[in-house]
């Protein structure tokens, strides 16, 4: 825990510069299309916030008791070093029917990754979330681009998780072999 | 209520029903196991409701100053290799929040952009927008793994979009 906190401090730069940016977008808003435009951002973007916030909760409640309640060695044999491509291919499903945001998954794949499941799973579970996510491609991806699109999408994406938890096996293995560390939690 | 607002009730329902069905085999193991889950995922959810608000409202004053006609110029349909390789520089450079890159691949594509050009460029949008890795993934993981997914990461949009350009699809 005290390991997380300062996780959360040491970043704060990046939350400063996202401030900035921001308050630069809106003061840039703001001086082009005045201050009923800037105002009827704010207020859409704060409701869609207030809609996320249950969900957020959500993901970290369910992230952080299933860090408590999933045994370590089931974990680290379904999705762990050694599971091979059937761990790659497991992560791959998890991340495509995980309902809920990125404020779910990552906690989640953090979680997992606590518990002794390998960079290349949890890399692979990302992917697949971000790529192959039912919910993500129906709500969002659909109404913009139709069916036919998304369709060929996905089909095109289906083998990137697994790639992408490869590469992530490689570049894990070659960072320890330049003697870095193998601690990625 | 439209469908999309039923289809995100739905889908919170079902999150705080897994939330439920935890806690209550937690609380059935032990209190102590109980109480430490919900008080370490409550904290988790306090800590990032400050990062999370300057995301979401950042991305509407973000996406709000972009120049989507720009964006359409540098894509289209016979930009080839280098227009997916742009494509895929842009989408990691556009903000994050739930629907911008979606909104602006649609946007582009109906402006005269190539499909692949799109595929690739919403493939990195949703794989590695710097702003959903500065403002979210780097709060909940830790970063050096966030590093190296986004750099393992990065060769994957363009192979969707060379795969699209092969295939002739969509």
């Amino acid at each position: 825990m005290a390991e997380r906190r300062r996780r959360i401090r040491s970043f704060e730069w990046s939350t400063a510069i996202i401030a900035s940016l921001s308050l630069a977008a809106g003061i840039a808003v703001y001086v082009r299309d005045g201050a009923d435009k800037a105002l009827a951002i704010l207020t859409k973007d704060l409701q869609l916030l207030v809609g996320m916030l249950p969900k957020m909760a959500a993901g970290c409640l369910i992230a952080a008791f299933v860090t408590r309640l999933l045994p370590r060695e089931v974990v680290a044999r379904v999705v762990g070093s050694e599971s091979g491509l059937l761990g790659l291919f497991v992560a791959m499903m998890m991340g495509a029917v995980l309902p809920g945001g990125p404020l779910t998954i990552y906690p989640v794949a953090a979680a997992f990754l606590v518990l002794g499941a390998d960079v290349g799973t949890a890399v692979a579970f990302i992917t697949a979330w971000n790529l192959l996510g039912y919910n993500r491609a129906l709500i969002w991806e659909l109404p913009f681009f139709g069916p036919e699109f998304v369709g060929w999408r996905i089909l095109i994406a289906l083998p990137l998780p697994i790639l992408g938890g490869l590469l992530a096996r490689m570049a894990s293995r070659f960072i320890v072999k330049r003697g870095g560390s193998d601690q990625w939690t | 209520m439209d469908l999309i607002t039923v289809i995100s009730v739905v889908i919170a329902i079902l999150l705080w029903l897994l939330v439920g069905v935890l806690a209550l085999i937690a609380a059935m193991r032990s209190k102590a196991l109980f109480r430490e889950g919900a008080f370490e995922g409550g904290r988790d959810f306090v800590v990032l409701i400050p990062r999370v608000m300057i995301g979401v409202v950042g991305s509407g004053y973000l996406a709000a100053i972009l120049p989507p006609d720009l964006i359409a110029a540098w894509i289209g349909p016979n930009s080839g290799f280098i227009g997916i390789l742009i494509a895929t520089i842009i989408g990691a450079a556009t903000p994050g929040g739930a629907v911008v890159g979606f909104a602006i691949g649609a946007a582009a594509l109906k402006s005269g952009a190539g499909a692949p050009q799109v595929i690739a460029y919403s493939t990195a949008w949703s794989l590695y927008t710097i702003q959903r890795l500065l403002n979210w993934e780097i709060h909940m993981m830790a970063p050096r793994f966030v590093w190296m997914r986004a750099a393992v990461s990065f060769p994957l949009p363009i192979l969707a979009g060379l795969g699209a350009l092969l295939l002739g699809k969509p």
